[in-house]
């Protein structure tokens, strides 16, 4: 169980990848999981790092929401997972 | 090339630095602990509700319990494996049913040419069926004569060494046989559909 721990990160932990991705900060986004319709920020979703990409998960049913593959040739996102998301306020520009 | 005539036996045992060396795929570094890497949460399955099992394009599906599959035919293996996330270990030793025994116990269709494993967890990868024959792949159920832990995909999980590890599925439930590929969970995210470490076969393209 030590080890499963270990390999959770709070969802913050893909904070920077989502922004960079979103280009805005999204982890008080609100996602809607498309498997059971809980609707969590995304800074509460799982996440699972470490391996070849990342995979955020909901904290619900643990269905994957979200995966991301960073590779050479392009960052690769999923999110087939979600069946909707609701966006921050942007920030004043 | 008389290293070939040496017996599985002595390698490992003997290794020099150099000979180790020659042994790491590109690009990979060695380490000495097994990193456990998983794209969810670890699934405990109760050894009662577990089951094994071949489908697809097979005339009739074969499927074990846990007590069936620990009756198979089982063999010891020692390999090296590699992740994608670079690390490489040396003489991983694990036991468990290669898939050609496996596979004795299904007729294929003569259209199956790649395999799908599947996983508790909702995990696939996908295989061409030559990479998964003679002797190339083994569902294994123990590492280093214990029982395979959960967090390393026990009780257990799809060992295919000459492949990248997330080829290794963890948890493994089943084969699937189908006539036309279908990208698994990393495959389908721009990772390589083969995983060759000597080639590098890392991401979509290499
Ligand atoms: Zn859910």
């Amino acid at each position: 169980m030590e080890s499963e721990r270990d390999l959770m990160l709070d969802g913050n932990a893909a904070a920077g990848v989502l922004q960079e991705i979103f280009g805005e900060e999204m982890t008080t986004a609100l996602t809607t999981c498309d498997e059971c319709a809980t609707v969590s920020q995304m800074a509460m979703l799982r996440v699972f790092s470490g391996g070849p990409g990342l995979v955020l998960r909901c904290p619900a049913c643990e269905a994957v929401m979200v995966r991301i593959a960073q590779t050479p040739r392009g960052t690769f996102v999923d999110v087939r997972g979600v069946r909707q998301m609701r966006l921050p306020l942007p920030s004043i520009r | 090339m008389s290293e070939r005539f040496v017996t599985r036996g002595f390698v490992g045992k003997r290794q020099d630095a150099g000979t180790a060396a020659n042994r790491i795929p590109p690009g990979q570094h060695l380490v000495k602990d097994f990193p456990v890497l998983s794209a969810g949460p670890t699934p405990r399955t109760d050894l009662r509700r577990w089951s094994f099992r071949i489908e697809g394009l097979v005339k009739e599906p074969a499927q074990w319990t846990w007590d069936e599959f620990g009756k198979l035919p089982a063999q010891e293996f020692v390999k090296d494996i590699s992740c994608v996330t670079k690390w490489t270990k040396l003489d991983t030793r694990w036991r468990g049913v290669s898939a050609d025994v496996l596979l004795e116990h299904v007729e294929l269709d003569g259209r199956a040419r790649f395999v799908v494993a599947f996983s508790d967890g909702g995990y696939t990868t996908n295989l061409p069926l030559p990479d998964v024959i003679n002797g190339q792949a083994f569902v294994a159920y123990e590492y280093d004569g214990k029982p395979l832990a959960p967090e390393h995909g026990g009780p257990a999980r799809l060992v295919v060494p000459h492949l990248y590890f997330w080829k290794s599925a963890k948890w493994v439930r089943g084969l699937r046989l189908i006539e036309r590929d279908e990208p698994g969970f990393w495959e389908s995210l721009g990772y390589n559909n083969h995983g060759d470490p000597w080639k590098e076969e890392r991401y979509s393209g290499d």
